[in-house]
């Protein structure tokens, strides 16, 4: 078993973190990289990013937004208790190095998956300005996080309720506008993403998104993962999940994204009903 | 002693009693039953007790078959089980899934006027008996050597070095990616072919002898080949198998309900999508099911979805039925299970509606012409004869390649132009000191008694270096 040594409630309860006892895999990870989590015997292989680690204490932290049964099922674990398996650390790390100047771009829990990112960039030498978005103040996260390890934090909310109102691409321009910009991380939901690889290739700034199709090994086994990059088929798991914004099939990925809407609909209404009292 | 053979002659080969089909083909459960004591008596004595046993050339272990079918047909079951021992560690396994008709049954005397000894089934009937009735005496430990030996994959391969290796006293850690070891036994043939329960028993009987298994390791990313000799492993065994699913690169493979056969059966068996929503990991149903391929992967995958509910299933195929590689009773039971055959079938594309599902499948009719470097007619399209089949699920199965997740985190494991691990034949050893293989990984997609029987090897050259020297 992998213990829940810590646990904390984000953005109205819709978002939890769990810091995990797995000391291998602290020991061994790098920004970029996910592991894939299962509760109990019954459950879904679920891949989540790792937000931190502290190889110290042999723990990592993962964040996730409860949006189906399985995260729903993960929500109801308490510290003490535990996720039946932790695999990883999967997927190839970010590739770190200093480029100059770097924008980190986050929306929803795509935050999460950016900070260790936006922390590797910044430790190894580059100026970051970060921008990161949510629907409303109370859905955002890790802005503390982000503004430490940042030269510059803009924030978005697209009702206006705190900070810029609007989409983080509109900050984004106007970064481009008056900086040169040799990379932008952007990750986030799979819209958010499209339009901010539109508008980096405007600008011809190379530009990283990470992808979060459906796995189940996460090991390049099964091929469920697969994307369209650049007219070539990836695997994310192990090509990924990081590919050049500018390639992705976006629409590939969200039509893929469905695939199992009506039975996720059916098992995350059966799973609420059983367990509302 | 003329009149005892011709009464032997006449004892047709004795069937195996299974769920009927009309039935089984909406159910997960085992289909063939079973025999009787009395009827593996009966079948044993069909043998001829050959002195040059033509069946033994026949099976890559060189299980002492004229030998076990003896003792059962003289009722001595527990010996039986022990003769089988050994040379086979998993025969409840063997007995249900080795292609007898081209191992021991093809090479039997019996086949060549009437129909061969059922081997597998008298195999299975031993094994079954000795774990469900007889609690099974295992060989006794050789004394602790105090080495360790680290064995990554727990497919057929790697439980065969971890149990002949445990017997010679080594301390043995089985490293596995998936959460439950058994590797393709567990996650790839189904349930309704292979009970998982049979898999669990022998993976338990091991641990019993010592076996420690640390799942959830996937070696590579997990740990390094070389952190295992830092954490004072003295020897490492790679069994991997060949776990990277092969498509067919034609337009519209992206679709929704188009799946690898690897991602299908995992979703099925390993995370038991068929017992959904009790269990969490949901699988398309199809009602037009297209399964791509003819191998015994194929035949599990159109089972499946006829268990699943499918209306239609249908084995694509684009060469003929002499072709087809899976065994002859997958083949048999498929086409009694109401599965239809479209041989001489090449796809071309798949086709999608407006939310990417798909939909139809384009295909091609073929025709067998001039026989390639194999020897095989290669078959080559009828001119025109592009024709719409009806699909909303297709799984393609069509065989697998190397994995090189594991194989490309060290330089120092040389690999074929096609990405299998080069390993000695005899010895399995492969380019790095201390380090071994067999199985898929190194032959490519091929049976399980092959991937104990490299395993066998291994074990016996691993034992070798760790007492004597590499
Ligand atoms: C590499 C990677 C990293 C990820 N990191 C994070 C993260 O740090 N935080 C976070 O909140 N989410 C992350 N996700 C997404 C997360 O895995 C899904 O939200 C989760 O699987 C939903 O499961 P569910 O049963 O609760 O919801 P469901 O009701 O099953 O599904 C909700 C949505 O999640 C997607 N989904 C369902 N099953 C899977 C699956 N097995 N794999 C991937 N997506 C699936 C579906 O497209 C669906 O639209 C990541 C995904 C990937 C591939
Ligand atoms: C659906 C299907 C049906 C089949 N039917 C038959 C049949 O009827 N008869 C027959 O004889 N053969 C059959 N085969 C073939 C047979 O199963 C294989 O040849 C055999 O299982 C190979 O054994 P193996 O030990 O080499 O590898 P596998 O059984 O493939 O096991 C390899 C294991 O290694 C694990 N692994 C992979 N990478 C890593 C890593 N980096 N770290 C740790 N663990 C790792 C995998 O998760 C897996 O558990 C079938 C195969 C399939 C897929
Ligand atoms: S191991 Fe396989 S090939 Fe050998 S005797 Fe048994 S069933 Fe036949
Ligand atoms: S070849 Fe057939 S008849 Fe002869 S020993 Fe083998 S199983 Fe018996
Ligand atoms: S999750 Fe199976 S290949 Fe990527």
């Amino acid at each position: 078993m992998f213990k829940i040594v810590k646990r904390e409630t984000m953005a109205d309860d819709t978002v939890v973190l769990n810091e995990i006892e797995a000391p291998r895999i602290a020991a061994k990870a790098s920004p970029g990289q996910f592991v894939i989590l299962k509760a109990n015997e019954t459950g879904e292989r679920i891949p989540l990013t790792i937000s931190d680690l502290d190889p110290e204490r042999g723990t990592i932290t993962v964040i996730y937004m409860v949006v189906g049964k399985s995260t729903a099922l993960f929500q109801t674990l308490a510290v003490g208790d535990g996720y039946q398996d932790v695999i990883g650390p999967l997927g190839k790390p970010t590739d770190i190095e200093k480029l100059g100047k770097v924008v980190c771009v986050g929306g929803g829990t795509g935050v999460a998956v950016l900070f260790p990112i936006t922390r590797g960039f910044k430790d190894a030498g580059n100026e970051v300005i970060s921008i990161i978005g949510a629907r409303n103040k109370d859905l955002l996260l890790l802005e503390d996080k982000m503004e430490a390890v940042s030269d510059q934090l803009h924030v978005c909310t697209d009702d206006g309720s705190y900070g810029h109102k609007g989409f983080v691409t509109e900050v984004l321009k106007d970064v481009l506008d008056n900086h040169k910009v040799d990379l932008v991380v952007a990750i986030g939901p799979v819209p958010m993403m499209k339009f901010v690889s539109r508008l980096t290739y405007e600008y011809n700034v190379k530009t990283l998104v990470s992808l979060n199709p459906i796995m189940i090994d996460g090991t390049g086994m099964c091929g469920g993962c697969r994307v369209s990059v650049g007219d070539k088929t990836k695997f994310a798991c192990v090509d990924g999940p990081e590919f050049d914004g500018h390639k992705v099939d976006y629409d590939g990925l969200m039509q893929r994204l469905n695939a199992y809407t009506q039975e996720e609909k059916a098992a995350y209404e059966q799973y609420c009903k059983l367990h509302q009292t | 002693m003329t009149q005892k053979a011709s009464k032997k002659e006449k004892t047709p080969r004795q069937p195996m009693p299974e769920q009927a089909p009309e039935v089984r083909r909406r159910n997960f459960e085992e289909v063939p039953l079973g025999y009787t004591a009395e009827t593996a008596v009966k079948e044993a004595q069909r043998c001829l007790q050959c002195k040059k046993p033509a069946c033994v050339t026949g099976c890559p272990v060189q299980v002492d078959i004229p030998g076990f079918v003896g003792q059962i047909a003289q009722g001595h079951f527990e010996n039986a089980i022990q003769t089988i021992w050994g040379k086979n560690s998993l025969p409840a396994i063997c007995g249900r899934v080795c292609p007898q008709e081209i191992q021991c049954e093809g090479e039997c005397i019996l086949g060549k006027k009437d129909q061969p000894l059922a081997i597998g089934n008298l195999e299975r009937f031993v094994a079954d008996r000795a774990r469900e009735e007889v609690a099974c005496e295992f060989p006794a430990k050789a004394a602790p050597t105090g080495k360790k030996v680290a064995i990554v994959g727990s497919g057929p391969s790697g439980l065969t070095v971890a149990g002949d290796l445990l017997l010679k006293g080594h301390d043995v850690t089985l490293l596995e990616a998936f959460h439950k070891p058994g590797g393709v036994l567990v996650y790839g043939i189904p349930e309704f072919r292979l009970p998982k329960e049979i898999v669990a028993c022998e993976v338990a009987g091991l641990e019993k002898l010592g076996l420690r298994i640390e799942c959830n390791n996937v070696v590579g990313r997990t740990v390094s080949l070389d952190e295992l000799f830092e954490d004072g492993y003295d020897a490492v065994y790679i069994g991997v198998g060949a776990g990277l699913p092969k498509f067919l690169n034609i337009p519209g493979e992206n679709l929704i309900g188009i799946y690898s056969a690897n991602e299908y059966l995992t979703r099925a068996n390993l995370m038991k999508a068929y017992r959904f929503p009790e269990y969490d990991t949901p699988l398309a149903k199809g009602k037009n099911v297209a399964v791509l391929g003819a191998g015994n992967v194929a035949m599990d995958s159109a089972r499946t979805a006829m268990r699943l509910g499918a209306e239609k299933v249908r084995i694509v195929y684009r060469r003929s039925r002499d072709e087809m590689p899976a065994r002859a009773a997958e083949i048999h039971h498929a086409e009694e299970e109401g599965i239809e055959f479209y041989l001489l079938t090449s796809p071309t594309a798949f086709i999608g509606d407006e939310n990417g599902r798909v939909v139809q499948m384009k295909c091609l009719q073929m025709e067998l012409g001039e026989p390639d470097e194999s020897g095989r007619r290669r078959p080559v399209a009828v001119e025109g004869s592009e024709f719409l089949l009806d699909c909303d699920l297709a799984v393609v199965a069509v065989g697998a390649d190397a994995n090189p997740l594991l194989t490309r985190s060290d330089s120092e494991i040389a690999l074929n132009k096609w990405g299998y691990i080069i390993a000695d034949p005899k010895t399995g050893k492969t380019t790095k000191k201390g380090v071994w293989a067999g199985g898929d990984i190194v032959t490519g997609q091929a049976t399980v008694i092959l991937a104990m029987g490299a395993g066998r090897d291994a074990a016996n050259s691993i034992h070798d270096y760790l007492t004597i020297g590499w």
